[in-house]
């Protein structure tokens, strides 16, 4: 049986980041908690030794049980029946083996039940579930609504609802109705006091992923007769209060073992997260902005998986005498699979990083005032994620796209049967570029990192690092496609007129994502040889993208926007 | 009343993934190159163990092994996923057992441990594939033995109810406790290990890995009895030094032979499935399969 953590030692080698020190020390807290608590690490080297062991853990898991049920939850498919949702028979084998193993609240204190790990290790297992199996990462990546729990809710809160997802129960958020869907400030569900208090929930929701949840996060309208955001507020729904029933399940492309509900409430019995009117404007973007990055790491998962499952075909089908990936269109067709895989998960790790560092800092503040410096790198790090988050969820999820749909070409016809496994990740792909936000709206999120600058800081900062002889010729490259790019940005500023600059957005947002990855995977390459390969033909797919959209923007006149409207 | 349950269990090389150097010349298993693993069938008696204790509490699960001083290794495993303590039992006389001899000195090991109300076993290791000696150690306790266990259906007033898989079918049996029970392959996966459980036990070693820690670790280790695995010799079970090792194994290897399969016929069937189903028939029927 695989284990697809130790099977892949790029996982480890992006584990060992070496900003890694700081966050465990950040997280750990000079690790006081190894008096309180038996399993709480000794120091820096025992911590990430206990990253790596459990990662071992939902490796082997992975690798095994729950890759081994993927067709057969694939082919089953939630269900609905008497107002609630019916998992796979393989999906309850998988939970209760992750119970098993301790793999829930994973990020959450050890006060609270959790392993206290950072986000970058919690990531990581998102990551190779992913690609064990792509829905059930969806139910098993939820416990990161406990996060919400314990940002936002009370002590009282924190203490009742956090243990019961360490110990296993499952979360859903409930966010999006028919009417409300990328747009959630047009949300309905009613949310009305009793005359002790008591809140009640009315209404429908709808792609409400896993809603037959334990635990539920529910935004609803507490502020009658308003009609935008600020009316909204959170609210935590247990399911052992009852009030409601799951009306129909949707009969899905892909994911299928993650079932997407249709929830009536009726009279729901429910209570507030935090404070009234801040709902949607504060929890639910930060619940976005961890939903996100859990997409991120579900999609380079699903790249993962396709890049292994072409790879493994390409070296054993043989054509015309010799296995088809001696043919130089499929071995090229692989190292771009290859390096776009590793481009994402570059990304990926560098934002969850840039999340640790920030959220840390703000845990910390609940203890202590910060000190000058440390708030100005909170600050830092706090924009840097919410600049890389947009982009690694974004261009992860279409990466993740064209890998599924590479590793189909590289299958040829069989690859269009329901024999082979891409048939099926490639249908479980084709979400991740939608939900959370579809690609389009995370260029929304970004395009302020481009018209501010982040993206160009943060660009200037890799610059500033040294690199390998062998490897000046890469960072060159880069360091033109950045005069490409600030050169565009300018042009498309010089406009002026916002509905230009949205129009070219995804093409700049691009851009800059293609130089952020291609140092990434040249700072990749400085550490670990095994990556120049990948940093090459990433920089040159990199250098032809950016090109193309300065192309595209140089020979553009804002008249001829009049053409793209339908 | 808590329940005393042992888990006998054994290191054995993958023997599923053998290569081309896993014999030596002289026909024995070439160890160093097969890594060393938790015996399967012992995982899935762990698992059977271990839903005994799910369902009575306070119930204590020792896992006991005869090996080198590593087989702590699957200590510590059996730890992760669940198991309250190990034993090791490990000496240089014990080098060179047959089942015979290996069945002696665990069962003393049993003695020496005394009060149980269980012995769970795999059926059979992967090396030997003798499937011996969990009911020698019945024999030699003179208690009773349930073999080919599928699942332990629960304990009540000092009996075990099991069902077994055979052959042609299950069978369902009720044994009084003390006694064996050997498990089966086809029973249920052992749970995986446990996160907590791991960060917590890690650092658990036997007295001869202790020895070669630092004395920061050593003293680490010291303060918390839980990270303690136990190791016995020969002499503290107070085994009969003619009945152990090399000297209490009347079974002597001739020969090993490398078998090699190789292809004596092919058949080329068209694909339908009359011709696949005749296939099938004349397999079962020359014994090939089935």
């Amino acid at each position: 049986m695989a284990n697809f953590y130790t099977d892949n030692p790029d996982l480890k080698h992006h584990l060992n980041h070496p900003l890694m020190q700081k966050i465990v020390e950040l997280k750990e807290r000079n690790f006081s908690d190894a008096e309180k608590f038996d399993y709480a690490p000794r120091n820096f080297e025992d911590a990430m030794d206990n990253y790596d062991k459990v990662l071992e853990i939902v490796g082997d898991l992975c690798g095994g049980l729950i890759a081994e049920n993927a067709e057969g939850v694939d082919h089953q498919g939630a269900s609905c029946a008497d107002g609630h949702a019916i998992y796979a028979d393989g999906t309850v084998v998988n939970l209760d083996a992750c119970r098993k193993a301790g793999l829930m609240g994973m990020a959450m204190p050890r006060r609270f039940g959790g392993l206290n790990f950072p986000i970058t290790p919690y990531i990581m297992a998102a990551d190779i579930v992913s690609r064990a199996d792509t829905g059930f990462e969806n139910l098993w990546g939820l416990q990161d609504c406990a996060e919400t729990i314990y940002e936002f809710a009370d002590e009282d809160q924190k203490a009742r609802f956090i243990p019961r997802v360490c110990e296993g129960e499952t979360m859903s958020m409930d966010l999006t109705e028919p009417d409300a869907g990328s747009d959630l400030q047009s949300v309905m569900l009613k949310a009305t006091q009793d005359e002790d208090g008591t809140w009640r929930l009315n209404g429908v929701k709808r792609f409400i992923t896993n809603g037959d949840s334990d635990i539920h996060l529910v935004l609803a309208r507490s502020e009658e007769g308003t009609k935008d955001g600020r009316g909204l507020s959170m609210f935590i729904y247990d399911k052992r209060n009852g009030g409601v029933t799951v009306r129909r399940i949707e009969n899905k492309m892909g994911i299928k073992g993650s079932p997407t509900c249709e929830l009536v409430y009726k009279n729901a019995k429910a209570e507030l997260c935090g404070n009234r009117r801040l709902g949607l404007i504060k929890y639910v973007m930060a619940l976005m902005n961890g939903a996100r990055l859990g997409i991120a790491a579900q999609s380079v998962g699903v790249s993962e998986l396709a890049y292994r499952e072409a790879l493994a075909y390409a070296k054993d089908r043989k054509q015309f005498g010799k296995a088809i990936i001696e043919f130089p269109a499929v071995a090229e067709l692989i190292s771009v699979m290859k390096a776009k895989l590793d481009a994402s998960r570059a990304l990926l790790y560098e934002c969850s990083r840039f999340v640790d560092m920030y959220k840390l800092y703000e845990d910390i503040a609940k203890e202590r005032s910060l000190t000058a410096d440390e708030r100005a790198e909170m600050k830092h790090y706090s924009k840097l994620a919410d600049a890389l988050t947009p982009m690694a969820k974004g261009m992860g999820s279409e990466y993740c796209n064209q890998n599924a749909y590479d590793c189909i070409q590289v299958h040829g016809g069989s690859g269009f049967m329901k024999d082979y496994a891409c048939e099926r990740l490639y249908r479980d792909a084709r979400i991740t570029s939608i939900y959370e936000g579809t690609t389009q709206l995370q260029v929304v999120a970004a395009i302020r990192h481009v018209t501010t600058g982040t993206y160009k800081a943060l660009i200037d900062s890799y610059a500033a690092q040294e690199v390998k002889p062998e490897l000046q010729a890469l960072k060159d490259n880069l360091a033109a496609m950045t005069e490409q790019y600030v050169k565009a940005v300018d042009a498309v500023a010089a406009v002026n007129d916002t509905a230009y600059t949205d129009f070219m957005a995804r093409r700049m947002v691009e851009m800059a994502g293609n130089i952020v990855m291609g140092y990434l995977l040249l700072a990749d390459a400085q550490r670990n040889d095994s990556f120049v390969k990948s940093a090459t033909v990433y920089n040159k797919l990199a250098q032809a993208e950016v090109t193309k959209h300065a192309d595209f923007i140089a020979n553009f006149t804002p008249d001829q926007l009049a053409y793209y409207k339908a | 009343m808590s329940l005393n349950i042992i888990v006998l269990a054994k290191q054995v090389p993958d023997t599923r993934n053998v290569g081309k150097d896993a014999m030596k010349e002289d026909g024995t298993i070439n160890r160093a190159a097969l890594p060393a693993i938790f015996n399967p069938e012992d995982l899935n008696a762990l698992e059977q163990a271990l839903r005994i204790k799910d369902e009575n509490p306070g119930a204590k699960v020792t896992l006991l092994t005869m090996g080198l001083p590593r087989a702590s290794e699957i200590i510590r495993e059996a730890i992760f996923r669940g198991a309250d303590a190990g034993i090791v039992l490990t000496d240089r006389t014990l080098g060179g057992a047959d089942t015979l001899a290996t069945s002696y000195s665990l069962a003393q090991a049993v003695k020496k441990f005394g009060n149980y109300d269980i012995i769970l076993g795999g059926r059979q290791a992967i090396d030997g594939d003798t499937a011996q000696v969990g009911p020698q150690i019945a024999e030699k306790l003179g208690i009773p033995q349930v073999t080919y266990a599928e699942e332990i259906l629960g304990i009540k007033d000092g009996k075990v109810t099991v069902r077994r898989r055979l052959e042609h079918g299950v069978e369902t049996v009720v044994a009084p406790l003390p006694c064996v029970v050997t498990v089966n392959g086809s029973a249920a996966d052992c749970r995986p290990r446990n996160a907590r459980r791991l960060m917590k036990y890690k650092y658990a070693v036997s007295p001869s890995e202790k020895a070669k820690l630092s004395d920061e670790d050593q003293a680490f280790v010291n303060e918390r009895p839980y990270l303690n695995i136990e190791e016995w010799s020969a002499a503290y079970v107070e085994a009969d030094p003619e009945q152990i090792g090399l000297a209490g194994s009347p079974t002597k290897v001739k020969a090993i032979e490398n078998v090699v399969f190789t292809a004596k016929e092919s058949r080329r069937l068209d694909n339908n499935d009359e011709q696949i189903e005749d296939l099938i028939k004349e397999l079962i029927t020359n014994h090939t399969i089935g």
